[in-house]
């Protein structure tokens, strides 16, 4: 173990291990960050959801957007699979279906960094009781 | 890759106890077999507080807390939870009230009015990595005040936050280390006091199993403030998970050498070392803790001098409760405005509470000063167990006194509950129904206490031993009017002229029953009952005729052959002979034996 010999060495430190424990911080107040959600029910993992889900994992660490992605059970949407929820900070979530890995690409370029819509989203048409 | 998910696992004392380690080992194996391990991270981590809803598991970053959780549940977890995205029913929380499903432990009522700063980390790092406490701003404020500020700077900012003795005494911390510091003396000692002695307090044991790091900081930060190089934690030998944890956290800093010669490069030197208590509930009293440190028996010592000026090895120490260092840091960082806003007038900042008894939530909680007896009891915990009426609620263990219904809206601090008839403590809150009989509760703490006293001073030594014998008489319905007055005056002479806290405050539950549950005590010794019916000489077991129906069956339990009757016939429990152990009570299927 290199010894911490400032208060320099121990800040960047710190950040190199920030992404270690990153994802309990943000779960802390998930409403201030980027929410995905992606469908991962029989449907959706015979589609090919897993791989949109790790593809979206790295892309957003390599890119470096700060955002929490969770799997979650079928959302109904069974004809687009796999979809995925989006749901940016103060935003109603939006679905988009048929995601594949280069839609996705197309989903944090275009609506994640700048917030333009992107085709091929599914218009939500049902409440959940909360 | 990051992980994706992480699992954390409660493994202080009391989950582990559940077999919270062997969850963790099957979900590494099952992971494994499964190819998840890349994915998924399994962190054990120090205590969530929920301890009667553990084991307990937390998936993130969907926040889902699984409560009750079994080794054998690990295989549904993973494949219906992880694999499939579907959470698992059974084993999320359901309100007792509303009966809704809550899976984020955030909406909980148990939660919602708790405020964590010095159990900050419990529950949510791995107490065995530093790392993580690093990359939680963890020995920063140490950096801060050895590169930035002066001792005199830190010493003021701890006296603006307004941060008060966490182990019952309530001393203002920065106050303590401002006389320590002026002291002079070519060896100083920071002394950390982790010996716990109340019955039912496991405050300081779930910070140390949680978090040592944030003591560790906080003692360096004190060394910085006062001239000291060395620290020591007297810890009790009964915490072995504690021991262990804080002895790899110091291990672990050593190798960063965030503890040892010339920290941070400024020159300043500081390591710590343990001590181990054995059992004695006086040595959490600092005179006595310092002369156990010492090698001698652990007796109390007249105070002046007080540790501050002549303490460990009669060089000036300065003795602070574990959880009163776990404030330390965050102050540091976060400034003294910030930890005064919080709490109230006199007392500043959040307490940690042990709640136990007859509650529905056991656990470990931590709220802001001034929440009141009301919130803690009815919704932070959860409301009386079994539906039961609230009697009474025990603060400061066997130093502290009960507070009653009235009581209820007195918000939390130092000096309220004082002025209620009780004290603060070290946090124990033991609360208690209307099958618990307050005399029998007093002769419970009496009972600790005679065994506790370290006999050096005859008030104590002898005269609590005549409180409990009072007690106990009472409790069997052979006392009388003349002895509750003896037992009065006794418990205030006690008080006075005791040599140290315990003697000074072993009477408090006493007095404290007899002004809030005279009627109580009345009954036990012109009536001879006990209204609660807990104390067993004074209850009778009667049958009742007319439910009667002649089985036999009691007489043939009976272990003294204190019931007679024919078959078929009503039978007749002999009071001379029946010892009381309730079997006819217990075997009686016709509801026809009553305990009065």
């Amino acid at each position: 173990m290199n010894q911490i010999k400032s208060l320099d060495d121990l800040r960047k430190l710190k950040m190199d291990l920030q992404s270690k424990i990153d994802l309990r911080e943000k779960s802390i107040d998930p409403e201030s960050h980027i929410r995905i959600r992606v469908a991962m029910a029989t449907c959706g993992i015979a589609s090919g959801a897993r791989e949109v889900m790790d593809f979206m994992v790295s892309a957003l660490q390599k890119r470096n957007i700060d955002g929490i992605v969770t799997q979650t059970g079928c959302m109904g949407y069974c004809y687009a699979e796999p979809t995925i929820e989006v749901t940016l900070p103060g935003r109603d979530p939006v679905v988009f279906g048929y995601v594949d890995v280069k839609k996705c690409d197309e989903i944090i370029e275009k609506y994640i960094r700048r917030g333009e819509l992107v085709e091929g989203i599914i218009p939500q048409n049902y409440q959940t009781i909360q | 890759m990051a992980y994706k998910m992480h699992m954390l696992i409660c493994s202080g004392t009391g989950c582990k106890s559940s077999e919270s380690d062997l969850i963790a080992k099957n979900l590494h194996k099952e992971l494994e077999i499964r190819n998840l391990t890349q994915d998924i991270q399994v962190v054990k981590t120090g205590c969530f507080g929920f301890c009667e809803q553990g084991p307990i598991i937390k998936v993130l970053p969907d926040n889902t807390f699984y409560i009750r959780v079994k080794p054998a549940d690990v295989t549904e977890i993973i494949d219906e939870h992880i694999i499939k995205g579907r959470k698992v029913n059974r084993l999320l929380y359901q309100d007792p009230k509303t009966h809704e499903v809550i899976t984020d432990s955030k909406h909980m009522e148990f939660y919602q009015k708790q405020i964590r700063i010095a159990l900050r980390n419990c529950g949510f790092i791995n107490p065995d990595n530093i790392d993580e406490y690093i990359s939680r701003e963890g020995y920063e404020a140490l950096a801060r005040c050895l590169t930035e500020y002066t001792p005199e700077e830190v010493i003021d900012t701890m006296k603006k936050s307004g941060l008060r003795g966490r182990g019952g005494g309530g001393f203002p911390t920065g106050l303590k280390w401002e006389i320590t510091r002026k002291s002079v003396s070519d060896q100083k000692y920071v002394v950390c006091n982790a010996d716990e002695g109340d019955p039912g307090a496991f405050m300081d044991r779930s910070i140390l199993e949680g978090d040592p790091h944030s003591v560790i900081e906080a003692m360096a930060i004190c060394g910085y403030c006062i001239g000291a190089d060395h620290g020591l934690v007297y810890i009790r030998a009964e915490y072995p998970l504690a021991i262990e944890r804080l002895l790899t956290a110091i291990k672990q800093a050593r190798e960063y050498g965030l503890l040892g010669q010339n920290i941070f490069n400024t020159g300043f030197n500081f390591d710590i070392t343990l001590r181990y208590g054995a059992g004695a509930f006086v040595c959490g009293e600092e005179t006595a803790l310092i002369h156990s440190m010492e090698g001698f028996r652990g007796e109390p010592t007249v105070k002046p001098p007080f540790p501050s000026v002549s303490g460990y090895l009669g060089k000036p120490s300065n003795v602070n409760n574990v959880e009163t260092l776990a404030n330390v840091p965050p102050i540091i960082l976060k400034g003294s405005d910030w930890f005064s806003s919080i709490g109230t007038a006199k007392s500043k900042g959040t307490k940690v509470f042990a709640l136990a008894g007859k509650i529905n939530n056991v656990g470990l909680i931590e709220v802001p000063m001034g929440t009141t007896l009301r919130e803690v009891i009815y919704e932070i915990g959860g409301g009386i167990k079994d539906g039961k009426k609230f009697k009474a609620v025990q603060t400061g263990g066997p130093s502290g006194g009960c507070l009653t219904e009235r009581h209820l809206d007195v918000p939390i601090d130092y000096d309220n509950l004082i002025a209620a008839g009780s004290m603060m403590g070290s946090g124990g809150m033991i609360v208690m129904d209307e099958d618990d009989c307050m005399v029998a509760v007093a002769k419970y703490y009496l009972d600790f206490t005679v065994e506790e006293s370290c006999g050096k001073c005859t008030p104590c030594r002898i005269g609590n031993k005549r409180l409990y014998e009072m007690l106990d008489k009472i409790t069997k319905g052979e006392s009388n009017m003349n002895e509750i007055q003896k037992l009065r005056n006794l418990s205030n002479v006690i008080k006075d002229s005791s040599l140290c806290g315990l003697g000074q405050t072993s009477p408090n539950p006493v007095l404290s029953t007899l002004d809030n549950f005279w009627d109580e005590y009345m009954a036990h010794v012109e009536e001879h009952k006990c209204p609660a019916g807990q104390c067993k000489s004074l209850m009778k077991y009667i049958i009742i005729p007319d439910n009667c129906v002649g089985c036999t069956a009691c007489a043939r339990n009976c272990p003294v052959n204190a019931i007679t009757g024919e078959r078929k016939q009503v039978h007749f429990i002999n009071q001379e002979i029946c010892i009381k152990c309730g079997a006819c009570y217990e075997k009686c299927k016709f509801d026809a034996i009553e305990i009065k």
